[in-house]
């Protein structure tokens, strides 16, 4: 069985994962607990027991302060350690913190289109359809919008997901230890080709991930704001497809397309991001 | 006048229910008023709060809305002196002012609208029409109840039914007022001056 | 315009329904109603509908057509479930199953929003209108006729959302609809917009029910029982009423920021026009978060009356169970950014939001212990509401270690929308508050109808209920973990998922079953009433006032306001165990019946159906009917009746039936 959050293929959704067990073993210290006096007590205090009908009939009060204190403070203790390991594992794996690594990381651009996902890799001027190709050990920083309603992107072997919207940039930061193929997905609806979204991430070797980048570039079909608004169109389930070349900007003048009536983008500054 | 255990009962009942009311209704508007906070900024290229927001004429409605919470005033006290004429003179002054106020405030919903900066235009524009509308609406629905109860004091006096009814109507009179001073002041003044 | 759009706005025979499943649906639907009309026909039965209880405000009538109706919109939500089971069980590969991927969404988002709207806020309002005027030792609540239009305006929403069925289609962005998804552009049809209206107006009605619940807690208590003697039941309906009044003007904003857009073409939430898409998000869940805990907070008081009744013991740490009640109601207003870390808020606002989630956990926890502690050296009856109350010990325990791990954001990253949150919210929501609302309704009913439930056919729902949750759940949280997200109507078959949806369809078939041996129970219950009265008033040997009348409770429910000095009064009164003297009886004054409150939920329908369709003349008549009812009542004097101090002994010296 493939079970990709709990066999985690990247630093990040190791981590994460960590954090989950971490939360799990902290939980047993109060549940299990409450599982043994649920039966027991279940057990023990059965009206058909003979004990049960030893007691008198059970009108009293035994409000005990040392129990009430310590079910009060134990799991106020379990929550301060949980909070502090929130603090510090939210700063530490924030999607938009760069990954500490040797290697300088990559970018790539991410586009959540109805109902594909477009990779565009500014610095080696290619792009992809539904397939995303980095090299292994090498972090990789992803910006992410959408020309489409709320996405999500998740490639669980590799890190949580990170929310993509259209009109506005998020980021996440993401590695794979070795070579690999991850699936990925949306993880938020967006409409009716929503199941037919999914993705692979390759991570390759170096070598190969420079075979495939120059290919790619050979076999031209150029990504320009004429065929992307052919690829824009609502379509799902769609096979891997390649883009040897990219126009300059196509990323911010899709994020532009929201900011404003005019569609003159001279001396605007969005905060957004330039390759 | 001195009243059975029950009734006053029941008018605690009624004034605590109307209050809790009231201020779910406050937190209606907080809702709105973060709205508007939130999206204020969101003008996409059009038109912003002091390009369109004309201060005396906010004052204006502010003064005559204020006016109505006096007269609203005034006819409670009427009330307690049992002359319901009193309250039905007050509660028409009232009625002519706050009307007057709505009158105002859809001409320059018009105005805006005819000129490039109706409500479909921005986020801006959708929240300030729905907020500042929403208050409206609440003045407008308000107008309605003072007409109906007007009608009820004079077919039948000032029961202890339509007492209660009016000290109902004048908390959510002055509510609006109170409203309206936090839309003056975050929408109008804010929007002109900073 | 043409005067055929005037009349008939955006209806046309395109929104009939489209597909076989579709026109099954609206044929039960239609089909249903046509049925009920025919046999309350058949059997003369207009007058007593109308005098007995669609007129009635009687909040004991009113709290048995809540449970009714929300029993109608159950078999809707299950059989979406049936539905939604089996496309994902077998829509594989090459295969895309029994429904396409729009009606699939459709089905989903119908879902969630019946079963919070309709099912558990239909249970919550049945029951504490049943119970919570009886346990303070009051005659009715606070504004009773509000009572009945906050009834008849959920009920508008329930008819909205089945007319939904027959013309029109629905939602297909999620029980919360967000946007842009719900917008206009990316949805252009009907659907979203009788996922708004049916929801806003039922969202009102629920908003008055809180005023009124709340005054009623506030103001009508017996003489002498101050707030620390009321029954634990009554403290978690005051929490869970101090939420509604405050989460519920907010979805009723936010509701209609979204309508505004869609209507008007404002831009609120549009991804274009300055919009801000995440306002919605923030928007909708400081109403949504509130909203869990509005559902299960009167859960864990019926747990708390259950627990010592079937013990024969007080409820252990009163005290501490206020106070962490009213620590729940607080920190549910600082959490609800969880259900979005992924939003790209930052670390800081994240940590934050994590940590008071966490911190939430532990008056929960305080009261299982006390729970468990009602029950140490006691005497213990397996009755099934006792049963019911083990079921939910067992999964909202384990439910609650998935709410921990996934309030930490960094493992929420991972898991969030996927089918481990799915399970999650689920285990809390049936074992939390549908167990609880189940143990509720076979407790309390012999006092509202003088007769026992069938215990052979609780028991045996309650297994049908606990094995098959586990079966229709467990697999889910397996497949979060192996990277499922949530509301795929298809995926490939490399994935070895399948296999565990097919476990998941056997879980949700037993819960079904469950269900249906919940309505044998019912019927043979009915059957047999006269083999197992309530001769007593107090069958369970319980500690609160609502025992110490006759059952069923009449009308006035108590014939002498009872006087209270302790808590637990009914049981100190027994131990008293003084002469039963008959008291002195006096007359009575019981609110009239009134039909202002059907005709108002009539129009608010039409409002919603007029706004649905942009039909404007219809939104209009429906707008002037609800004022013209609404300023009717409030002419109306004579809003009383009396009944006689004679009848009232007649009454109390009744034989039970």
């Amino acid at each position: 069985m493939n079970i990709p959050v709990l066999d985690p293929q990247g630093p990040v959704a190791l981590l994460e994962l960590h954090v989950m067990i971490i939360t799990v073993v902290l939980c047993a210290i109060v549940v299990v607990p409450v599982f043994f006096l649920l039966f027991y007590f279940a057990w023990r205090y059965r009206a058909g027991s003979p004990r049960a009908s030893a007691l008198h009939l059970p009108d009293w009060d035994h409000d005990n302060l040392a129990a009430e204190f310590s079910w009060w403070l134990v799991p106020t203790i379990i929550i301060v350690v949980l909070a502090i390991i929130a603090w510090q594992s939210t700063h530490a794996l924030d999607p938009y913190k760069p990954l500490a690594a040797d290697v300088p990381p990559m970018e790539i651009d991410v586009v959540a289109l109805d109902w594909k996902w477009l990779f565009i890799y500014p610095a080696q001027g290619i792009a992809s359809i539904n397939k995303v190709e980095f090299p292994a050990g090498t972090p990789v920083h992803f910006y992410l919008t959408a020309d489409a309603p709320m996405n999500s992107f998740w490639i669980p072997a590799l890190a949580g997901q990170i929310m993509v919207m259209p009109g506005m940039t998020t980021q996440l930061n993401v590695m794979a230890d070795h070579p690999g193929t991850y699936a990925g997905m949306s993880a938020n609806i967006s409409g009716e080709g929503f199941s037919g979204m999914s993705f692979t991430a390759d991570s390759v070797s170096e070598d190969d991930f420079d075979a495939w980048v120059s290919s790619t570039k050979a076999g031209a079909n150029p990504l320009d704001q004429n065929s992307y608004a052919a690829l824009a169109a609502p379509s799902s389930y769609l096979p891997v497809a390649y883009y040897g070349t990219v126009e300059q900007s196509l990323f911010d003048s899709i994020l532009m397309k929201y900011m404003s009536a005019s569609s003159s983008m001279e001396g605007m500054d969005m905060g957004m991001h330039m390759p | 006048m001195t009243y059975k255990p029950e009734e006053l009962a029941a008018d605690s009942k009624s004034v605590f229910g109307f209050f809790t009311y009231l201020m779910t209704d406050l937190v209606l508007f907080a809702a709105l008023f973060a709205t508007y906070a939130v999206l204020h900024s969101g003008v996409f290229g059009g038109p912003e709060s002091e390009q369109i927001f004309n201060a005396p004429f906010a004052l204006l409605e502010t003064v005559i809305l204020l006016a109505s919470s006096f007269s609203c005033g005034m006819s409670l006290l009427a009330a307690r002196r049992g002359s319901s004429r009193g309250v039905l003179t007050s509660l028409a002054l009232t009625f002519i002012l706050g009307g007057t106020f709505v009158v105002l405030e859809l001409s320059e919903f018009a105005r805006l609208a005819a000129n490039g900066a109706g409500p479909g235009v921005s986020a801006f524009l959708s929240s300030y029409f729905t907020l500042v509308g929403t208050h409206g609406l609440h003045v407008a629905i308000g107008l309605v109840w003072m007409a109906a109860l007007c009608v009820s004091i004079y077919a039948r006096g000032l029961t202890r039914g339509n007492m209660r009814k009016l000290a109902l109507l004048s908390l959510f009179w002055h509510f609006l007022d109170i409203i309206w001073i936090f839309i003056f002041t975050i929408v109008y003044l804010a929007g002109i001056i900073l | 315009m043409t005067l055929s759009h005037f009349i008939f706005g955006n209806l046309s025979f395109a929104a009939l329904p489209e597909n076989a499943i579709a026109w099954g649906g609206a044929l039960v639907v239609v089909g249903g109603v046509l049925v009920v009309l025919a046999l309350i026909t058949f059997f003369n039965a207009w007058g007593w509908i109308w005098r007995d209880w669609l007129t009635s405000l009687d909040p004991k009538r009113i709290g048995i057509m809540y449970i009714l109706v929300s029993v109608v919109m159950f078999v809707r939500g299950l059989f979406d479930v049936g539905l939604m089971r089996v496309q994902q069980a077998t829509s594989v590969g090459d295969a895309h199953g029994i429904l396409t991927a729009t009606h699939f969404q459709e089905i989903f988002s119908a879902h969630g929003s019946i079963m919070i709207f309709f099912v558990a806020m239909g249970f919550m309002f049945g029951i504490v209108n049943l119970v919570l005027p009886l346990q303070i030792g009051a005659r009715d609540v606070a504004f009773p006729f509000l009572n009945s239009a906050s009834f008849w305006l959920f009920s508008a929403g329930a008819a909205l959302i089945n007319l939904s069925l027959i013309v029109g289609d629905f939602s297909t962005a999620g029980w919360l609809s967000y946007p842009p998804l719900s917008e206009l552009a990316y949805s252009p049809t009907s659907g979203v917009d009788y996922w708004i209206w049916s929801l806003q107006i039922a969202g009102i009605g629920s908003l008055l029910s809180g005023v009124n619940f709340l005054a009623t807690i506030v103001k009508m208590r017996a003489r002498g029982m101050s707030y620390m003697k009321m029954p634990m039941f009554a403290w978690t309906v005051f929490g869970a009423m101090v939420l509604v009044v405050f989460a519920f003007p907010v979805l009723t904003v936010t509701l209609a920021l979204l309508s505004l857009d869609r209507t008007l073409g404002m831009h609120f939430f549009t991804a274009a026009g300055g919009g801000n898409m995440m306002m919605y998000v923030n928007l909708i869940w400081a109403w949504g978060h509130p909203e869990v805990y509005i559902l299960i907070l009167p859960a864990f008081g019926i747990f708390s009356e259950v627990v010592a009744t079937f013990s024969g013991k007080k409820l252990a740490g009163y005290v501490s169970m206020v106070y962490a009640i009213w620590a729940i109601v607080f920190l549910s207003w600082l959490v609800w950014l969880h259900h979005f870390f992924t939003m790209g808020a930052g670390a800081d606002v994240n940590a934050f939001f994590g940590i008071m989630t966490a911190v939430i956990a532990i008056p929960t926890g305080v009261k299982i212990f006390n729970w468990l502690f009602t029950m140490y050296r006691g005497r213990i009856r397996f009755t099934s509401p006792m049963l019911w109350f083990m079921g939910f010990v067992v999964l909202f325990t384990l439910g609650g270690v998935a709410g921990v791990v996934l309030s930490e954001p960094v493992a929420d990253y991972q898991l969030h929308n996927s089918l481990f949150l799915v399970a999650h919210f689920h285990t809390m929501i049936v074992s939390g508050v549908l167990f609880g609302y189940f143990a509720g309704i076979t407790y309390w009913f012999p006092k509202v109808t003088g007769f026992h439930l069938d215990e052979r056919w609780g028991i045996r729902a309650f297994w049908l209920w606990l094995v098959g949750f586990i079966l229709a759940f467990g697999p889910l949280y397996i497949l979060g973990f192996m990277g499922a997200t949530r509301r795929l109507d298809h995926y490939d078959p490399s994935l070895g998922w399948q296999w565990l949806f097919i476990v998941a369809a056997v879980g949700a078939f037993l819960i079904m079953l469950g269900f249906l041996s919940q309505i044998i129970q019912l019927v043979v219950s009915i059957r047999d009433r006269k083999l197992n009265p309530d001769t007593t008033g107090d069958p369970w040997y319980g500690r609160t006032l609502e025992w110490s009348m006759r059952s069923p409770a009449p009308e006035y429910n108590f014939a002498v306001l009872p006087e209270v000095t302790e808590r637990d009064e009914f049981w100190e009164m027994k131990k008293a165990a003084l002469p039963r003297t008959a008291p002195a009886y006096e007359d009575i004054e019981v609110p009239r019946n009134s039909g202002a409150g059907i005709l108002i939920g009539a129009f608010a329908t039409v409002i919603g159906f007029g706004i649905i369709w942009h039909i404007w003349w219809l939104l209009v008549v429906g707008l002037v009917g609800v004022a013209a009812c609404i300023i009717m009542r409030t002419f109306d004097e004579d809003t009383e009746r009396v009944i006689p101090a004679a009848e009232v002994a007649r009454i109390e010296n009744m034989k039970t039936i």
